[in-house]
């Protein structure tokens, strides 16, 4: 349980960071909080060459409110996301989300660009990212590009990231005024990754759901958006029938894994339970806005 | 051979310099280089809590840390908690609600509490238990750590409350 031997180099820009990545090869690894990567390490699941440790980049922990988006620094901690009053204020799903991430001690260190890159299925920030339409912003020694959040999770641990690349920023569009939301998530024990989680926004105009975005984890390779009970929600009125068919939509799309925490058929029972109740919850969060 | 880096470390007040390895843990270091071998080693994967200390002020897992990280930085340990005859108010609190029976968590608990209670000062006692959740006891069953929590929670509100009053 102790990691195999790799050379360490502390970056002080983000350029000196995605140079060593590009010098490494393709067997380098950046190392931000770490959460994820040590315990790889000291498995020894993986044996980089290089960790480049971005720790000691000036600003690339930051919250910043730009207009109608926000943007997030790779480099931010999970406890500063969580006492983020902006997060609060104007993605508060996201702020509610914060709090079912791993344990105290994990999110004092812990990253956002570390969580995106590291792609757990279970893991809160990569399905926060899908739901809300993050743009992720990456550079390379080839220039930056932008992938959305849509486009990045390619399966278990697997992402859109290239060798050489780094993600240095998040950018989430702020939710509309009244927007209704909902984190339904269920584990064995707090902080625990989950059995199953469901996150919903949507908006209720002249008494129908628009805007409805539900996403998933927990039960598939990656995160997922439920595209089929999005489709079937938006436009109506809300009923317990219209709920009903979303939550059907929801079981058939999904195929989770068997494990030693649930089996398959629970899984998908809990995310139809978990998005019926999320449904609800954001419908209510959303009438509340439009007649409080 | 991976060269050695040369590292300046703060722990428990004293000042460091030492040559690490980069795939060194913390917790080795703290234990193997320093000999502090109050910070138990149980896991080795972030799961069990017992490494727990703090790292400039916050709660950290030390085998989820390498030491070549922590040029310049503050770590504390249960060592620089208290002493046997002049216990710190959370390690008087464990005692007086006997939170402990092996020992073997008592130093993760006791780093995560400090941290617990300095973000959370007035922590109830679901909020103890979320606080906790991440330290695994395998002998309380919890209850009287939690009474512990809440004891030093109290005491330690008492004290402040004391201080601006004097």
């Amino acid at each position: 349980m102790k990691p195999p031997p790799f050379e360490y180099l502390a970056a002080d820009s983000v350029d000196a960071a995605v140079q060593a990545l590009a010098d490494s090869g393709g067997d380098g690894k950046i190392i931000a909080g770490g959460q994820s990567l040590l315990p790889m390490l000291n498995f020894r699941l993986l044996r980089p060459s290089v960790l480049v440790d971005i720790n000691r980049i000036p600003d690339l922990a930051y919250v910043r409110d730009d207009g109608d988006r926000i943007r997030i620094g790779p480099l931010t901690r999970h406890h500063a996301l969580e006492t983020s009053n902006i997060v609060a204020t104007e993605l508060p799903v996201l702020h509610e989300a914060m709090g079912y991430v791993a344990h105290l001690a994990i999110r004092n260190r812990g990253t956002i660009g570390g969580s995106l890159s590291h792609a757990d299925p279970a893991a809160e920030l990569p399905m926060m990212s899908l739901l809300l339409d993050a743009r992720l912003e990456v550079q390379s020694l080839a220039g930056r590009r932008t992938i959305e959040a849509q486009d990045f999770f390619l399966g278990a641990l697997t992402t859109a990231l290239e060798d050489g690349e780094m993600l240095v920023e998040v950018n989430l569009p702020k939710l509309r005024k009244g927007t209704g939301w909902a984190f339904e998530e269920v584990a064995r024990r707090s902080g625990d990754f989950a059995l199953a989680c469901v996150a919903v926004t949507l908006n209720a105009d002249g008494g129908k759901i628009s805007d409805v975005r539900i996403g998933m984890m927990g039960v598939g390779e990656t995160p997922m958006r439920a595209t089929e009970a999005e489709r079937l929600l938006a436009g109506q009125r809300y009923s317990d029938a219209v709920v009903a068919a979303a939550v059907e939509a929801i079981r058939v799309a999904v195929e989770p894994n068997t494990d030693l925490h649930a089996s398959s058929a629970y899984r998908r029972h809990l995310v139809g339970i978990l998005a019926q109740r999320a449904i609800a919850k954001a419908w209510d969060r959303a009438m509340e806005a439009a007649h409080g | 051979m991976v060269e050695p880096v040369a590292i300046r470390i703060t722990v428990n007040g004293v000042e460091y310099e030492k040559s690490v390895e980069p795939r060194l843990l913390l917790s080795d270091f703290l234990r193997n280089d320093l000999g502090l071998t109050g910070t138990h080693v149980g896991c080795e994967h972030g799961v069990c809590g017992a490494c727990t200390v703090l790292v400039n002020g916050d709660s950290a897992r030390s085998c989820l840390f390498l030491a070549v990280q922590l040029d310049g930085a503050q770590v504390e340990t249960v060592e620089g908690l208290g002493t046997v005859h002049a216990l710190h108010p959370i390690q008087k609190a464990f005692h007086d609600c006997h939170a402990l029976q092996c020992g073997f968590c008592t130093p993760g608990m006791l780093m995560t509490t400090i941290d617990l209670l300095k973000k959370s000062p007035l922590a109830n006692d679901e909020q103890i238990r979320e606080g906790l959740s991440g330290n695994l006891c395998r002998c309380t069953g919890y209850e009287n750590i939690v009474r512990a929590v809440r004891m030093a929670a109290d005491e330690l509100k008492a004290r402040e409350a004391n201080e601006a009053a004097s």
